[in-house]
């Protein structure tokens, strides 16, 4: 199987869509089934790139249909040209058997297509009512109607059971509730087909699973949604069809109920991928961080990390679980140097580190993969070359002295491209142009390479396609098992119970339990983390 | 299905991968520029191609002509007996040069906190300071003999350059007090304090007019024919400041600040100290202008008008040469010849010297005008911005 052809591969439900659809969802009785959009070889290239390739796909009335697909695949490409942001080169899209080209994103609203960024499209100082009629505002007398506005979300609130208080200002909101209010706004304009773009990116797990929740109501009462995510739980958990998409072009079709999590994964990368990863017991050795009684404050100045211990030991990986907000950020930023304690001590193999900088804990020898990859990991108009050697710029070989090494940056470089499989024209490359994955692979092989005696991972795979997913984590391993300790800061708690040899939760900043990572209980992490103990 | 676990096993999933994934991933694909830094200052920073300042030279020179035209003048005979002076007349090549010489090196003042994403407009007050230093110390050592006054005097006007931006620099990396705001308050600031100094303790009594102390004749600088000394000295630091931004440890921390200060605090680069230390490389230049200034150019003298506009066309030159620090020199060159040019300009056409300072308020209007570069660059921005927006699921 090391070269299987993508069709083959993924076996005979996964041929493209045909025009009248093999292969519909099931939990449509056959008599509501009305054609709700159909895309007939949607194409569309930038350059010699081809985005979307001869695209064919269709949803039905109260469907739920998920785009799967590796970073860089075209998904957001897709629903782009759907939503009147992006116009196809060629093919057409038919929404309710209307086939004229959709114009604009205002076009696509008033033919009942409702779209959901990524990035929330909210003005953060304004009230929920305010922004829902925002774009669509209402008068009476010159004056904004904002008590219409009120009653228009309670009334929606109440309708699809998204409770939302109209007067909180958005920026004081969690980040699911800022999503239920953007799904509000969109359902208010009396959609048919609401698209999600990777909805679930900025959510907890259990703002995840009411998303989805929210998702399967909405269906069933009639709105149809499309989708994007890369994460295989989410298809199976709330989708009845589920598109796979690679390197643009639909490589298969299937319904949920027809296949499973290594099904999909295989039809992503046209290979097989391991989901569990495989390590032997781990072996700790002496401490290697360590701990005690740390304060941090966040940027509110509020106790982000209030009186958290603990203590990571050669060899193992401990991974810290919590429900994102609990201080796992603030934590990893006072152990890199980046943001000084309150009140604790941090040693490192002995040293006192507390009130170390970022330069001084790297040299100590902390490696240090940041959750916000392209805040602080890279520089995107660097070089890959150069931001590989980001933090280690004025070290042998790369400056003698006061004068960088151009050749010893771009050999490290070439070095590092072979060894950790990262995907670029080359290595002057900006970052900026690849995918998120191969970005993080950039990151992960600068702070594996130096041979760190902590390596510190935060979120590391937030983001990343399945195949750089498993290539990282048995990266994570591999460094575990030549003697480095592994600190695990991850909201994913499929990937701290996979990989954690101990595991740390973490809630109101402290560590409330600590367990061994290979009996460690799903359900009891889960009520620990969320703040019952 | 094919065994699922096959692959895996065997433990070489990642040849693997390899080789079942020959084809490019699509986003690899060449994007042409790099994602830019945001706004109109990483617009500005943002190295492109010379297309953009020589369109607004020739659309400045082409205003300016129908301004010109307009007062019943020849443009072509304008221009001509313009750059006839400043090029071709031995005087006029010395006058051009001996303009140069501060505008590299107020150029380089505005480049160098560029890379670093601050914006400078106080090239003008640290070339004063510089200047007014350089007095005092040459007054302070005006029994030494003229080669070391020079080297004193020089030294001064770096420091008291330096000294004044560092103040800008500390203001921004201690408090956050913004530079475009700190350094025109410190122009203000230095034009004041300045004109105290050169009415009381530094005033030579002699002159009725406020005015320092002069050069003492040995310090002053002697033109090698007709290339003032001051050249030499801007041409190489031109070239080192270049060198030093992109070989050096230096300027890539200047670069990485500039860039994503993000990313520079995570990679262990002190931002404050960094930006102190560039706005001082910054006025160091600026105030060594000054001093050059003040050994080279006649009367010799610090006095009222010594600085002119010439730490103000220092932004103009930075902007034309798209923050390259070589690209200063030929700005200068043009920038300088108009300058030179002007007077003949006046006593050939009657036209008022003004029309120079009008023809570079116009081209330092198009050059930063960043609809400028969207019209040239529409479809590759529009193609590339389409393409940056559209990835990334």
């Amino acid at each position: 199987m090391s070269q299987p052809a993508p069709e083959t591969a993924t076996g005979g439900s996964t041929a493209a869509a045909p025009e009248t659809g093999s292969a519909t969802s099931r939990s449509v009785p056959q008599a509501q089934r009305e054609r709700l959009l159909e895309l007939d070889g949607l194409s569309k290239s930038y350059g010699t790139v081809h985005a979307n390739r001869d695209i064919s796909l269709h949803v039905e009335r109260g469907e739920i249909v998920a785009l799967l697909g590796e970073n860089g695949a075209g998904k957001s490409t897709l629903v782009k040209q759907i939503f009147g942001l992006i116009k196809p080169d060629r093919g057409t899209i038919t929404i309710k058997g209307d086939a004229s080209p959709i114009k604009d994103p205002r076009d696509a609203i008033r033919r009942g297509i409702g779209m959901v960024h990524q990035h929330f499209q909210l003005v953060p100082v304004m009230t929920v009512a305010e922004n829902m009629i925002l774009g669509n505002e209402t008068t009476s007398r010159g004056v904004l109607d904002i008590d219409g506005a009120r009653r228009l979300v309670r009334e929606l609130s109440e309708k699809h059971g998204l409770r939302v208080d109209p007067d909180a200002e958005v920026e004081d909101l969690p980040v699911g509730t800022q999503q239920r209010v953007e799904i509000l706004k969109a359902l208010s304009r009396s959609v048919d087909l609401l698209i999600l773009d990777e909805p679930t990116a900025v959510l907890t797990p259990q703002e995840t699973d009411e998303l989805l929740k929210v998702m399967k109501e909405l269906a069933a009462g009639g709105t149809s949604i499309v989708f994007i995510t890369h994460k295989l739980r989410e298809v199976l958990a709330a989708a009845d069809r589920v598109y796979v998409l690679r390197q643009g072009a639909v490589v298969g079709e299937v319904a949920t109920a027809d296949t499973d999590a290594r099904g999909l994964a295989t039809m992503m990368v046209g290979r097989d991928v391991v989901l569990r990863v495989d390590k032997d017991e781990a072996t700790p050795g002496e401490d290697v961080l360590s701990i005690r009684d740390l304060v941090v404050l966040d940027d509110r100045q509020l106790r982000a990390v209030d009186g958290f211990s603990l203590d990571v030991r050669a060899g193992e990986i401990v991974g810290v679980a919590g429900v994102e907000g609990n201080g796992q950020r603030e934590l990893v930023e006072a152990i890199a140097g980046m943001r000084p304690p309150q009140s604790g001590r941090i040693d490192l193999l002995g040293k006192d580190i507390t009130k170390a900088n970022p330069h001084e804990t790297h040299v100590a020898g902390i490696g240090h993969i940041p959750e916000d990859r392209e805040r602080h990991g890279l520089v995107a108009s660097y070089s890959l070359a150069d931001n590989l050697v980001l933090n280690r710029f004025s070290e042998k070989p790369f400056a003698n002295g006061f004068v960088r090494d151009f050749d010893a940056v771009r050999q490290n470089a070439e070095a590092l491209f072979t060894e950790f499989d990262i995907r670029a024209a080359g290595v002057s490359a900006p970052a900026g142009s690849l995918s998120g994955g191969n970005k993080q692979k950039v990151v992960v092989a600068r702070e594996m390479s130096f041979g760190p005696k902590l390596l510190m991972a935060a979120q590391p795979t937030r983001g990343v396609d399945v195949g750089s997913i498993e290539f990282i984590h048995r990266r994570i391993v591999a460094a575990r098992d030549t003697g480095a300790a592994v600190l695990l800061v991850s909201a994913e708690l499929d990937e701290v119970l996979s990989l954690a040899d101990r595991i740390a939760v973490i809630h109101g900043g402290k560590v409330v339990a600590e367990m061994p990572g290979k009996d460690a209980e799903r359900t009891e992490i889960g009520r620990l983390m969320a703040g019952d103990h | 299905m094919a065994d699922p676990r096959d692959e895996p096993s065997d433990g070489t999933p990642v040849e693997g991968a390899v080789a079942t994934e020959t084809a490019p991933p699509p986003v690899l694909a060449e994007r042409g520029a790099p994602p830019p830094p945001t706004g109109v200052l990483g617009l500005l920073v943002r190295e492109q191609s010379i297309i953009v300042p020589i369109v607004a030279v020739i659309a400045a020179l082409a205003i300016g002509a129908v301004l010109i035209r307009a007062q019943g003048v020849n443009p072509t005979y304008a221009y001509q007996s313009l750059f006839t002076y400043s090029f071709g007349t031995a005087d006029g090549l010395q006058a051009t040069f001996e303009k140069m010489v501060p505008l590299i090196l107020c150029g380089l003042a505005v480049v160098i906190p560029l890379r670093v994403g601050l914006f400078n407009i106080g090239a003008q007050g640290q070339l004063m300071s510089g200047a007014i230093c350089a007095a005092a110390a040459a007054h302070a050592v005006r029994e030494a003999p003229g080669f070391l006054i020079a080297v004193i005097a020089m030294v001064a006007g770096i420091l008291g350059g330096a000294m004044w931006a560092s103040i800008a620099g500390a203001l921004k990396a201690t408090r956050g007090v913004h530079e475009v705001i700190s350094t025109i308050m410190l122009n203000s600031i230095a034009a004041g304090l300045i004109d105290y100094l050169v009415n009381g303790p530094l005033k030579d009594p002699s002159q009725s007019y406020p005015s320092s102390y002069p050069a003492p004749d040995g310090a002053k600088f002697q033109a090698l024919g007709f290339v003032p000394i001051g050249l030499p000295i801007a041409l190489v630091l031109a070239i080192l400041v270049a060198w030093m931004l992109r070989r050096t440890t230096l300027g890539f921390q200047f670069e990485t600040i500039g860039r994503n200060r993000h990313a520079a605090s995570y990679a262990g680069i002190k931002l404050g100290g960094m930006i102190v230390l560039a706005m001082a490389v910054a006025g160091a230049l600026a105030g060594l202008s000054g001093s050059i200034e003040y050994l080279e150019i006649d009367p010799y003298r610090y006095q009222d008008g010594i600085a002119g506009s010439l730490g103000f066309d220092g932004i103009t030159i930075a902007l034309l040469a798209r923050s390259s620090p070589l690209g200063t020199i030929p700005a200068a060159l043009l920038v300088g010849a108009l300058r030179a040019g002007s007077s003949t300009l006046m006593f050939n056409t009657g036209i008022q010297p003004e029309i120079v300072d009008m023809l570079l308020a116009i081209t330092l209007l198009l050059v930063s005008l960043p609809i400028i570069a969207k019209l040239i660059f529409r479809r590759h921005t529009a193609k590339s911005s389409a393409l940056a927006s559209s990835w990334g699921s």
